[in-house]
């Protein structure tokens, strides 16, 4: 008989369709061969490089199946003019040769010369406005994980109690407020009305600055955080071995610690990429209505005025760092899990 | 005194049969279950409620969509001149515009979701279903797509096509069908091995039989859930593109469109803010309680 193993990839869908609550059936889905840690992530190493081939490619040539080229607005140009600056960025070539270069460039990581921002390439812009996009994102990743951690762990030790319902009811108000409407809000009472936090502006990332931003950028994420962490606590600590470690006379705080938490921040780890890339998209919004100079406001203004170099950069350098952190979550996963432990041999 | 009384262990399915009611259906327990959940019966009549007001109040409300009225620009809401939400910057009244946005919001939620629909169940069903390489090839391809930052590529796909209403749901549809598709697929392959496709493949039904009659019937579950799910995660893209200038163009207007108006005059007419945010968030709660209850439902574990 055929022996069951591991798909390991079920739970980052696994996550997303447990916050809905519904199952996935991921159990029936064991058909991957057995397999080691390395082989394992060299295994997702070759489907982590080959996406991001992918990406570069079809934004290339979806940048150039783009109605009309750049410079259709300066019209006036002297024809030689023209010429010139449709050579300088290699405009004239076969398309295949300009994939090439293209490809050999963001290998490098040169996104080219941006559209819009004349004199600055897409990377100089990039590696601007990255920083502050970088530091925003992590304090909310690190809020959101500390908060919607806490919050979901009280809520499931304390099921239909009051906190519990408590929080729920606050996750719901977090996952059914976007970020768009959430951030100029509290921007009008915490900056405006109340006067205790600036309205905008990064300053050097002050921390004073960085509040309203980072529990704007981070609320979502808390409320989804917190959802997942209750529903991996309770679904944990119905499980036979915790029963088991209750059987055997631990007291309820070492059970929780040592039991419970341990398999309760898996399907936690699976929602980790989602949640960077929730955070990134929540950052073109919460740039743009704190006026940050960050990456996200060059996208939103890129993609506004068809900067193509800079929007395709952009793109590249987040899917891959969400490539990067779901390659991490596999990893930890690996780690973490046991099961899949075991079937790697 | 029932048959029933006599053994109070019975379950009540086993009650029913033995007093000799009609055996229900596994869809009709539901929507009974369903019924009794006061919290979705209500978001389902507010809901319907704001699709109807937003369908009815545009064409029987006396301002108009595009007027402007010059003589009260940004006037905040009064019961004068039936501008009771307000007017915007250019002197438009906003409660129309509201209403109106509604209709377009929602009618993109709808529609995004109808392709995300065909696409992933048909797509997760044939996978489930087929099994082996053509199984796995089919999923590989969902996983890559899976880590892609899709949002990203819905901006892109909006910078150089346009910014076009039916590009803009084209693109959430297309996008949005790799979860359902997964769901689909799971379910799929624990159906797969229950006796009654068994004795369906036994009897030679074909392929496409068995999936039509037997699979997708019993999969639907938990893709009526998230298909409540999805609808108002496809309103909040919507809106999110919108807000950033990306999705819905002047005349036009959307609840996103609305929200980023209403954030750039926060300051001097918050009325522009709150009346849009209001309805998107009213909609989101109904959509969020409609699937909670749909859930109970459909799936009582």
């Amino acid at each position: 008989m055929k022996k069951p193993e591991i798909r390991t990839d079920w739970y980052r869908a696994h996550s997303t369709a447990m916050l809905y609550g519904l199952s996935i059936g991921h159990q029936a889905s064991t058909r991957q061969p057995n397999m080691n840690m390395f082989f394992f992530i060299l295994r997702r190493l070759g489907i982590a490089l080959p996406t991001l081939f992918i990406i570069v490619t079809a934004s290339f040539f979806l940048m150039h199946s783009a109605p009309g080229g750049p410079f259709d607005a300066e019209a006036n140009l002297e024809p030689e003019v023209l010429e010139n600056v449709i050579a300088a960025y290699n405009l004239d070539k076969p398309l295949l040769t300009q994939y090439w270069l293209y490809l050999r460039s963001a290998a490098r990581g040169d996104f080219g010369p941006s559209l819009v921002y004349k004199d600055f390439t897409a990377t100089e812009l990039i590696a601007v406005g990255l920083p502050v996009s970088i530091k925003l994102g992590l304090t909310a990743m690190l809020v959101a994980l500390l908060l919607g951690g806490i919050c979901g762990i009280v809520a499931a030790l304390r099921k239909n109690r009051l906190i519990d319902h408590l929080v729920m009811a606050l996750a719901m108000t977090g996952i059914a407020l976007p970020t768009f409407v959430i951030a100029p809000i509290l921007s009008l009472v915490f900056g405006l009305y109340l006067r205790l936090l600036p309205i905008a502006g990064w300053n050097d990332g002050a921390p004073a600055n960085m509040v309203l931003p980072v529990i704007a950028l981070a609320l979502p994420q808390i409320a989804i955080i917190a959802r997942l962490m209750r529903g991996g606590m309770l679904e944990v600590m119905n499980s036979q071995f915790v029963r088991t470690a209750r059987a055997k006379g631990l007291n309820e705080s070492r059970v929780v610690i040592h039991h419970v938490l341990k398999s309760a921040v898996i399907p936690l780890i699976g929602y980790l990429g989602p949640a960077v890339a929730g955070i990134m998209t929540g950052s073109l919004i919460v740039e743009m209505i704190f006026n940050l100079p960050g990456v996200g406001q060059y996208f939103v203004q890129g993609a506004l005025n068809r900067d193509y170099p800079l929007v395709m950069g952009i793109v590249i350098i987040y899917a891959s760092s969400i490539i990067l952190l779901n390659l991490l979550a596999d990893f930890v996963y690996g780690l973490l899990d046991p099961r899949v432990r075991r079937s790697y041999g | 005194m029932t048959l029933s009384d006599l053994n109070p262990l019975k379950s009540a399915a086993v009650r029913d049969a033995l007093d000799g009611k009609a055996s229900q259906s596994l869809w009709r327990q539901a929507a009974r279950r369903f019924r009794r959940n006061r919290a979705a019966m209500a978001s389902l009549a507010i809901l319907f409620v704001i699709a109807a007001t937003s369908i009815l109040v545009p064409v029987f409300w006396p301002n108009g969509i595009e007027e402007t009225y010059w003589e009260s620009i940004l006037i905040p809401p009064t019961f004068e001149n039936f501008h009771w939400f307000g007017t915007d910057s250019n002197g438009r009244d906003l409660l129309v515009r509201v209403f109106y946005g509604g209709r377009i919001s929602l009618t993109i939620g709808l529609l995004t979701t109808v392709v995300a629909l065909l696409i992933g169940v048909t797509y997760g069903a044939i996978a489930g279903f087929a099994g082996g390489y053509t199984d796995s090839i089919m999923m590989r391809f969902v996983d890559v797509l899976y880590s892609l930052p899709l949002l990203f590529f819905i901006i892109i796909l909006v910078t150089i096509f346009g910014r076009n209403i039916y590009l803009v749901f084209v693109a959430i549809g297309a996008i949005e069908w790799l979860t359902m598709s997964r769901i689909v697929r799971g379910q799929t392959l624990s159906v797969v091995t229950k006796e009654y496709v068994e004795s369906a493949v036994a009897i030679g039904l074909s392929r496409t039989a068995i999936l039509v009659r037997y699979i997708i019937p019993n999969v639907l579950g938990p893709v009526v859930v998230y298909v409540s799910l999805l609808i108002p995660t496809n309103i909040i893209i919507e809106s999110y593109l919108s807000f950033l200038g990306l999705g819905v163009q002047e005349p036009l207007t959307s609840w996103g469109l609305l929200i980023s108006q209403g954030a750039g005059h926060i300051d001097s007419a918050p009325w522009l803010l709150i009346f849009p945010a209001t309805m998107l968030a009213i909609t989101m709660f109904c959509f969020n309680f409609i699937g909670d209850g749909l859930r109970d439902a459909l799936d009582p574990r």
